[in-house]
């Protein structure tokens, strides 16, 4: 089947099969920042964009991101850019596994809530598994950050 | 791992009916339990052009179409001031933002699925379907029938006055619920909605007079002994029957206390 997608910004054309998944598609355009997890629709990692909105890939037919815009990690680079290197400084990164999903769902945090709660974080990254269980390393990288970014 | 032939978008109900007769094609919903079937599918048949994927609000009802996302449900200010933020409550633990932009609320609801928040919450409130082919039953009489191929268009919440409350006990935060409860008071009855038993939802209400004289620490926990009492549960690898039923205790109590305590203006504790 035929898909028109955006594609980081850039209108793309393809021929999926029905049963493609939306990360298999993505790293096939050479998005490797999309990474399979879990498999079973809970780790995170496979975060993306769609329309705005963080979706697991792993759990999305290509068929129905047609007509729609989808960004990756690759797609945006300048806006992760200083968070990204916040959070490595932080030692907040551990083994950087989880990161790609964990960095794409804290993007679409910030866009939704520029000045989130402790609780408020907690709750929108709880769908981003960290295998070391970073959790609190996370979350005093991004509160560190958010202050940064006030001071 | 699912195999798919044929992606279809309908272009209208009928067709979406018509399609979804054959036993080897199926409605997507969020797609996020199905894509962990092992089932080969002919033909999946999308519903995301139908225009059921927003929440209207009149002054009488709420009206869900099947397509809305559970992170829609979490975020929409009417649901939540209707239900008193019981419906946030009962999706915000359910995986993560990103799973909940995915999952539907037609797809919770019309699978029945033992571990759902989702049908449990609806369960306790005034609720009726509107089926394709079906009409409009209600949420309850839904819950009992047997799997069909008829079409979940929406839900249909009646802005009936009453009082909500919502917990769940779950191993770790964001996994299935060891037991969902629900617990509400409209048209003057307490309804009880007992989820993750682990079978599929089922609705009591006080018949016994028990909380006639309103709701007292001695009247919450003699309902709650009831309704655990009622409420049938089994063991699986989440926890025992015994610890289900338990909890379906310390749960109907503790909502009965909030539910008290909202009766009376406190909404953290009973009088």
């Amino acid at each position: 089947m035929e898909i028109q997608i955006k594609l980081n910004d850039r209108p793309l054309k393809s021929d999926v099969s029905p049963d493609c998944l939306l990360i298999d598609f993505l790293r096939a355009q050479g998005c490797y920042s999309v990474k399979r997890g879990c498999e079973t629709s809970n780790c995170g990692l496979c975060t993306v964009l769609l329309d705005g909105k963080p979706v697991l890939s792993c759990s999305v037919l290509a068929v129905r991101a047609n007509g729609h815009q989808i960004h990756t990690l690759e797609g945006l680079q300048e806006e992760a850019s200083d968070f990204v290197t916040f959070i490595a400084d932080q030692g907040a990164d551990q083994c950087g596994f989880c990161n790609p999903g964990f960095v794409m769902n804290a993007i679409a945090l910030f866009r939704e809530n520029p000045d989130p709660t402790d609780d408020e974080i907690r709750a929108y990254l709880a769908g981003n598994l960290c295998r070391c269980s970073g959790y609190e390393g996370q979350l005093r990288g991004i509160r560190n950050y958010l202050n940064s970014k006030k001071a | 791992m699912i195999t798919i032939k044929n992606y279809i978008r309908a272009s209208s109900l009928q067709e979406a009916y018509d399609l979804n007769q054959s036993k080897q094609n199926r409605v997507l919903g969020g797609m996020l339990w199905m894509k962990m079937s092992n089932a080969n599918v002919n033909t999946v048949i999308d519903l995301s052009d139908l225009g059921l994927n927003t929440i209207t609000e009149t002054e009488h009802d709420f009206s869900i179409g099947a397509m809305v996302s559970l992170r829609q449900l979490e975020l929409d200010e009417g649901l939540n001031r209707y239900s008193e933020n019981a419906i946030q409550t009962s999706v915000r633990d359910i995986v993560g933002v990103q799973f909940r932009n995915l999952a539907t609320v037609g797809g919770s609801i019309f699978g029945r699925f033992g571990f759902s928040d989702v049908l449990t919450m609806f369960l306790a409130l005034d609720c009726d379907v509107e089926l394709f082919q079906g009409g409009r039953i209600s949420l309850e009489q839904f819950c009992a029938m047997p799997k069909d191929s008829d079409i979940l268009v929406r839900l249909i919440l009646k802005k009936t006055p009453g009082h909500f409350v919502y917990s769940s006990m779950r191993n770790s935060k964001t996994d299935f619920p060891v037991i969902a409860c629900g617990v509400s008071f409209f048209d003057n009855t307490y309804h009880f909605s007992i989820g993750a038993r682990p079978g599929k939802a089922i609705l009591l209400r006080d018949t016994t007079g028990l909380l006639s004289d309103g709701i007292t620490e001695q009247s919450a926990d003699a309902a709650a002994k009831w309704v655990a009492a009622q409420t049938p549960t089994e063991s699986n690898l989440r926890g025992s029957a015994a610890y289900r039923t338990h909890l379906i205790e310390v749960l109907v109590k503790r909502n009965l206390m909030e539910i008290g305590g909202k009766m009376h203006g406190n909404p953290n504790q009973a009088e």
